[in-house]
């Protein structure tokens, strides 16, 4: 038997569900089209600890009953998956490349990107979006992006572990297959689609 | 349940904003970042039965109902015009689900519906051009089998469309489509356009604006983000030509906008004019967009 | 000027829609026709209109019937256009039909079957005479003999002997969670499930058309109506706090098991093969052209050869919406201005250039 979550201490979610979500669901979409700008979701939503603001906000925003989600051990603990099945409905997966959203809050430890699911030949579409909770979009060694959705490059300096850069070419090369990610810290967040080719 | 009448020009109580439920709109737009992502491809999404008619723009008003907010201005055009009937249709609706502001102002407009042309005014970033699409797959003439239309954009295998072109070229001695005529986006995906006419197929290219299209009968979305290539399809010996009808608008003397044929009687007279209302009409009324020539109908 | 012939869009549709509702009422100096009326006295109309928009409740068809001046198909679109604004509650088990409360139920393939044949209501020996005593309304209402016996409670399949002797192919059981068309596009190649359920959206006269032509010759269809029965079944779900099944309604279904010719899997004995067709309320014509059509679209799984119209799932499936199919085929009457012009820009052109090569070549 499963011990029912204790629902009464649950954090709550958005004050206004239908319009909250529509304004990050718009930033969230502007961060995707134009890759590589830091952009502000999820304002006072505090999810439970240690989900960031703007990974709560993601979740609450996409998730629900018909996306599987992946979370990493750092995640699992007492509240956030009762959190999310709660306010989203969406069922908790073992297996990293079963997910269609996958939430990793220790960036350090995250599993390679690979391990996720890149989507078919005939569905690229049906792939795996990460959401990786890092400690600075801001303070991390500068890298020079292009690709659809940046007029010339841009220069994030997003925290990331050190073989990130390579799985990401690995990333690119599969195209279009190919998973995507939203890095976030704080209330704010980077999103990398699969089509942005990064120097380190 | 409900007790409204939706014959009575009012924002409608009962209902969501703008009608779709919230799990529908999640599933679109879980559609729209995957679309974002790989520009061109067409995401199969699980569209819904909306209030018009299937051909009517149900995948764009369920594109612009997943991602209309009350901060938004909105604009439809159907032909370029604001005032055409299905467009004002599409604009009541979204007024009576959402109450939102709309506009016909290209540039005060946060998103633009539109049906089968881009509108003259450039598009800035973060405004989001929303086409209705009737037929989102441009292989289909050639290939009527999903199952293997999907193939070929899973390998990259447009030789027979290169080849359907070519045979065109053959017998015409150019290319014989002059609206609809399909691109390549971003390098790697064979798209339509929807039925613009190929005049605007180079406004498709490196926009700041993020275009999304919503065809609903056939249940795909597809994007291109901004600053993205789109490059139409053509012939080293054949380059693709963005024609436009020759002469100048009647009404505000453009001679670079597209222009609509008008027949003023039966005896042959006609007149062109700025299929785009709103371009027109800020130019006659000497906001930008250039000077507006002394001009008279022709007739 | 000629501008201003197609301004004043919004207000011509707002007129427009005041004539229509104008139109929908009719002569006033007849009474208004009430839901009630249409409800019980429209009863197949309104079965289908359930059926073809997937919602089950008899008094939004009527107001769909009545909304649309009696046009199905555009009552059929009011009904899934509501249908999309209601949140999902619960998935149903899967309906028993072997405990229907059956109002009718033949076979043709059986003289007499478990539970008997019995006729109902059935249009099917009327003699299509007008009956010119309905053209007024009657004093005293018609009232049927019922049956001092009642029927059994549980009425088996009639096919089930069938079964038993192995001489036709088992019911594929799945306990996995059917597709569900209205929340996913259709995916192809598509399981029986997705055609199902297309199936029983699909309009009528098409599937009708192609059920004909499957008999007809174009196809290898050889049926037999094993067996059809119509009548009430409850509806049951197992909410998660419950973990046990509760009875919330009953609705009226019509279903049509139709055995179609032999199967010789290489590895086995021939077998009779089954074609499936079910929808609400009362509509024969239609679960017996559905059960055709499945059957016809099941030819690759045996090894026939796909080469007809009602084989190819691909075909049928694409087509068979009315919602789907009138709003393309209607839409062509939307301002194509844009690309008509730019067409006949091209062909000015391509003329203009083929008179002026024709003019340099010298004439025969």
């Amino acid at each position: 038997m499963t011990s029912i979550p204790d629902y009464a201490h649950l954090k709550s979610g958005f004050a206004d569900p239908v319009l909250d979500s529509q304004g990050v669901f718009r930033t969230i979409m502007s961060a995707i089209a134009y890759p590589g700008r830091i952009v502000t979701i999820g304002g006072s939503v505090r999810g439970p600890s240690p989900l960031s603001t703007a990974t709560t906000a993601f979740c609450l925003t996409l998730a629900d009953g018909e996306t599987p989600i992946w979370l990493d051990a750092g995640a699992r603990n007492a509240e956030i998956p009762a959190y999310l099945r709660f306010h989203c409905g969406a069922p908790i997966v073992d297996d990293p490349g079963g997910a269609q959203f996958a939430i990793v809050v220790d960036a350090a430890a995250a599993p390679r990107l690979h391990l996720f699911d890149a989507g078919e030949d005939e569905y690229p579409d049906r792939s795996a979006t990460v959401c990786l909770q890092v400690a600075s979009l801001t303070d991390g060694a500068e890298t020079r992006w292009s690709g659809p959705g940046i007029e010339h490059a841009i220069f994030p300096r997003v925290t990331v572990p050190d073989w990130f850069w390579s799985d990401w070419i690995a990333n690119a090369a599969a195209y279009p297959k190919g998973i995507d990610v939203v890095f976030t810290c704080g209330d704010a967040a980077i999103a990398l689609p699969r089509t942005v080719k990064v120097e380190a | 349940m409900n007790r409204i009448s939706p014959s009575k020009p009012v924002v409608w109580t009962g209902y969501n904003f703008a009608y779709l439920d919230e799990q529908t709109k999640r599933m679109v737009r879980r559609a729209l970042l995957k679309a974002l992502a790989i520009p061109g491809y067409q995401v199969a999404f699980g569209g819904r039965e909306m209030p018009l008619a299937y051909g009517w723009g149900t995948g764009a008003i369920q594109v612009t109902a997943s991602i209309i907010g009350p901060r938004d201005r909105l604009k439809v055009i159907d032909q370029g015009s604001d005032d055409a009937t299905n467009a004002a249709s599409i604009r009541r609706f979204f007024r009576s689900v959402t109450g939102v502001e709309t506009t016909a102002s290209a540039l005060d407009a946060t998103i633009v519906q539109t049906r089968h042309r881009i509108p003259e005014t450039p598009l800035r970033e973060n405004q989001v051009l929303v086409y209705q699409v009737p037929s989102p797959e441009p292989l289909r003439k050639i290939e009527p089998r999903e199952s293997e239309t999907r193939k070929m954009h899973a390998y990259a295998e447009y030789g027979p469309m290169l080849l359907t072109l070519y045979e065109d070229i053959a017998r015409y001695g150019r290319v014989a489509s002059a609206y609809n005529c399909p691109v390549i986006v971003n390098e790697r995906y064979l798209a339509s356009p929807s039925p613009i006419p190929k005049f605007d197929n180079p406004k498709l290219s490196h926009s700041p604006a993020i275009q999304l299209f919503g065809a609903g009968r056939e249940k795909r979305i597809y994007a291109i983000p901004p600053y993205t290539s789109v490059r139409s399809l053509d012939f080293e010996d054949f380059p693709f030509e963005p024609s436009r009808p020759d002469g100048r608008c009647s009404l505000c003397g453009s001679e670079t906008s597209y222009l609509e044929e008008v027949i003023m009687d039966d005896v042959g007279g006609r007149m062109f004019v700025c299929s785009d209302t709103d371009y027109c009409r800020r130019r006659r009324e000497g906001k930008g967009e250039g000077p507006v020539r002394a001009a008279r109908a022709k007739a | 000027m000629a501008h201003v012939a197609i301004n004043g869009g919004e207000e011509a549709i707002l007129k427009s829609q005041t004539l229509v509702a104008e139109q929908r009422r009719g002569d006033v100096a007849v009474p208004e026709i009430t839901l009630a009326q249409i409800a019980s006295q429209l009863g197949l109309a309104v079965d289908r209109v359930m059926s073809e928009g997937s919602l089950y409740d008899r008094d939004l068809a009527a107001l769909a019937l009545k909304q649309a001046q009696g046009d199905a198909l555009e009552a059929i679109f009011l009904l899934r256009a509501y249908r999309t604004t209601l949140p999902r509650i619960a998935a149903s088990e899967p309906i028993d039909t072997s405990t229907m409360t059956v109002r009718r139920r033949v076979s043709a393939t059986f003289k007499d079957v478990p539970g008997g044949q019995v006729l109902g209501a059935t249009y099917d020996y009327t003699h299509r005479l007008l009956d010119f005593a309905l053209s007024e309304t009657a004093d005293d209402a018609p009232r049927a003999d019922v049956s001092a016996e009642p029927l059994d409670a549980r009425m088996p399949s009639a096919l089930d002997p069938l079964v038993s002797d192995g001489l036709i192919e088992e019911e594929i059981r799945s306990d996995a969670e059917a597709y569900d068309l209205t929340r996913e596009p259709l995916c192809l190649p598509a399981g029986r499930d997705q055609r199902l359920q297309n199936l029983a959206r699909g309009d009528e006269g098409f599937l009708l058309g192609l059920a004909y032509s499957s008999a007809r010759g174009y196809g290898s269809v050889h049926p037999f109506v094993g067996e059809l029965r119509a009548g009430e079944v409850t509806i049951q779900i197992t909410p998660e706090e419950l973990g046990f099944p509760i009875d919330i309604a009953d609705i009226g279904v019509t279903e049509c098991q139709m055995i179609n010719q032999l199967h010789a899997d290489p590895d086995d004995l021939p077998r009779f093969t089954r074609g499936y067709g079910l929808a609400f309320g009362h509509c024969e014509r239609k679960t017996i052209a559905m059960a055709l059509v499945d059957r016809a679209m099941r030819a690759a799984e045996f090894g026939e050869k796909v080469e007809h119209p009602a084989q190819n799932e691909e075909f049928v499936l694409s087509h068979s919406d009315s919602v789907e199919a009138s709003g393309f085929v209607s839409h062509f009457k939307l301002p194509h201005y844009v690309d008509f012009q730019a067409e006949t820009r091209l062909l000015r052109e391509l003329r203009a250039r083929a008179r002026s090569e024709g003019e340099g070549e010298p004439s025969s």
